[in-house]
C-alpha cells in the first residue's frame, strides 16, 4: 500500500493508504476528522470540499496517494466552538444554515473567494458558490452570510 | 471500485515505462471525470499512471502568435492568465465557466479533450480555434482528433503534453449551461484567422462539429445577423431529457449570434 506524508492542518502525518481510498475518506476515517461531509459522493455536491496546497478540491475527487506531500486544510483549521471564524459566525448570525449537512464545504469554499478577492461582489458569491449544493436554504441566506463574512475578514 | 495499482511518475520517460509494464494502465490527469467513473466500476485498469508530477507537462507559453498550454494546466490556471484573456480572451471565458471552481483547480485540458466528452468544453476551444495537438509522438491537428462520442485520434498509450492555439483576429464563446452539471447543453466558438472564420459546436451532436455553412456566411460578412435559423440539421443532434434535437439545433444558431456578437466585442 502506498504511504503518504501530509500535512493536515499543520500537523504532519504519515500513514498508508489503499490506492483506493478518496482523500474524504482518508480524511474522515484514517485522520478521524469529521467535520469534511460527504454528501453525494460522485464529486457533485461539493459538502466534501477542502484545501489542498491553498486550492479548493471536492475531497471526494481525489486519491489521498496523489495528495502526498500537501498541505491539507479542513473546516476544522477555521475555528472552534467558542472562537468560531469570522466566515463561521456569519453563517450563524446570517442563518446560512438550515440542516447544516453542506456547511463544512460552504465555509471552505467561501473562505477561500475572500482570500482571492477580498472586496468580492454578491455575482462573484454566486458564481463562487456554483460547486456547492444546498438543499434547504435556497441560498439567499448563504450568500448574506458569505458577503457578511467577507466584510468580517477584511476587518 | 476495482483495486489498481497506483503510480507517480515524475518524468516522462517514467510515464512510459509504467505503461510498459502494464497493457491496462491508464493515464490519470485531473481525475474529475475518471475518478467518478471509477467509482461506478465503469472502468478497470490495473495500473492509475498519475500525471500530476510529471514535469514539463504543465504551464502556459507565449511564442509568436501561438499560445502553447501544457496538457496538465488546470481550468483555473487558463482562465486566470493574463496572456490567454489578452490573446484570446474567449479560450479564457471558455475555462473559467467549466464546471465550478474546484473542478477548475483540479481538471486539465489534456484530460478533457482525451475523454471528448459530447458537452465537454475544451474540445470546442481546440476545434474552433484550429489548435494543434501535441503528444509524446506527433502533432495533430484539431480537425484530425475528434474522432467520435469520448473517442479521439489517440493511440494507446500516447500521451498529450501540449495544445497549441494560434491567436485569432477575434474570438467568442458562449454556451447554454446545463443548471446542474455546468456541461455545455450548447455552445458555440466562433473564431475569425483574417478571411478564415471557423465556427464549432459542442453539446448539440455526439461529436464537437464544425458548422460550413456558417464559416461561409460569416466569411462573406463576420456580423450576427449573417447566421441564418436553420443552418444546422436537428436530425443528427442529440435528443434527451435535458433537450430535444430540434431545440437544440435553435440554440446552436442563438448561441453562434451571440458568440459572434461577443467577438466583435
Amino acid at each position: 500500500m502506498p504511504s503518504i506524508t501530509v500535512r493536515v492542518n499543520g500537523v504532519e502525518t504519515t500513514k498508508e493508504v489503499d490506492p483506493r481510498t478518496l482523500l474524504s475518506t482518508f480524511i474522515r476515517e484514517q485522520m478521524k476528522l469529521t467535520g469534511t461531509h460527504v454528501g453525494c459522493d460522485t464529486s457533485q455536491c461539493g459538502a466534501c470540499v477542502v484545501s489542498v496546497d491553498g486550492k479548493t478540491v471536492k475531497s471526494c475527487g481525489v486519491f489521498a496517494w496523489q495528495v502526498d506531500g500537501a498541505d491539507i486544510e479542513t473546516i476544522e483549521s477555521l475555528g472552534t466552538e467558542d472562537n468560531l471564524h469570522p466566515m463561521q459566525a456569519a453563517f450563524r448570525e446570517h442563518h446560512g444554515l438550515q440542516c447544516g449537512f453542506c456547511t463544512p464545504g460552504m465555509v471552505m469554499t467561501a473562505v477561500a473567494l475572500v482570500k482571492d478577492k477580498p472586496d468580492l461582489t454578491e455575482d462573484d458569491v454566486r458564481h463562487g458558490l456554483e460547486g456547492n449544493i444546498c438543499r434547504c436554504t435556497g441560498y439567499q441566506n448563504i450568500v448574506d452570510a458569505v458577503m457578511a463574512g467577507a466584510k468580517a475578514m477584511r476587518g | 471500485m476495482y483495486l489498481f495499482e497506483a503510480k507517480t511518475p515524475t518524468d516522462v520517460d517514467a510515464v512510459k515505462a509504467a505503461l510498459d509494464e502494464d497493457d491496462e494502465a491508464q493515464f490519470l490527469a485531473g481525475g474529475q471525470t475518471l475518478i467518478p467513473v471509477l467509482k461506478q466500476r465503469l472502468a478497470m485498469p490495473s495500473t492509475l499512471v498519475d500525471l500530476n508530477k510529471v514535469e514539463g507537462l504543465s504551464g502556459i507559453t507565449t511564442k509568436g502568435d501561438v499560445i502553447e498550454i501544457g496538457a496538465m494546466t488546470r481550468h483555473a490556471d487558463v482562465a486566470a492568465n493574463e496572456d490567454v484573456q489578452k490573446a484570446i480572451p474567449a479560450l479564457a471565458l471558455l475555462a473559467g465557466g467549466i464546471g465550478d471552481p474546484h473542478v477548475r483547480n483540479r481538471g486539465t485540458i489534456g484530460g478533457s479533450i482525451a475523454n471528448n466528452d459530447p458537452a465537454a468544453d475544451y474540445p470546442c476551444a481546440v476545434l474552433g480555434l484550429g489548435a494543434t495537438v501535441v503528444t509524446d509522438r506527433r502533432e495533430i491537428e484539431a480537425d484530425l482528433f475528434f474522432l467520435g462520442m469520448f473517442e479521439t485520434a489517440l493511440n494507446e498509450g500516447e500521451l498529450i503534453t501540449s495544445v497549441r492555439f494560434p491567436v485569432p483576429e477575434r474570438s467568442g464563446y458562449l454556451k447554454l449551461p446545463h443548471p446542474a452539471t455546468r456541461f455545455a447543453l450548447v455552445g458555440v466558438m466562433v473564431a475569425k484567422f483574417g478571411s478564415m472564420i471557423r465556427v464549432a459546436v459542442t453539446g448539440a451532436g455526439p461529436c464537437v462539429f464544425r458548422v460550413p455553412e456558417m464559416e461561409q456566411a460569416l466569411t462573406e460578412k463576420f456580423v450576427p445577423e449573417q447566421i441564418k435559423d436553420g443552418l444546422v440539421e436537428a436530425d443528427d443532434l442529440n435528443n434527451d431529457i435535458h433537450a430535444s434535437r430540434e431545440y437544440r439545433a435553435h440554440l446552436v444558431g442563438v448561441m453562434a449570434r451571440r458568440a459572434v456578437a461577443q467577438a466583435l466585442g
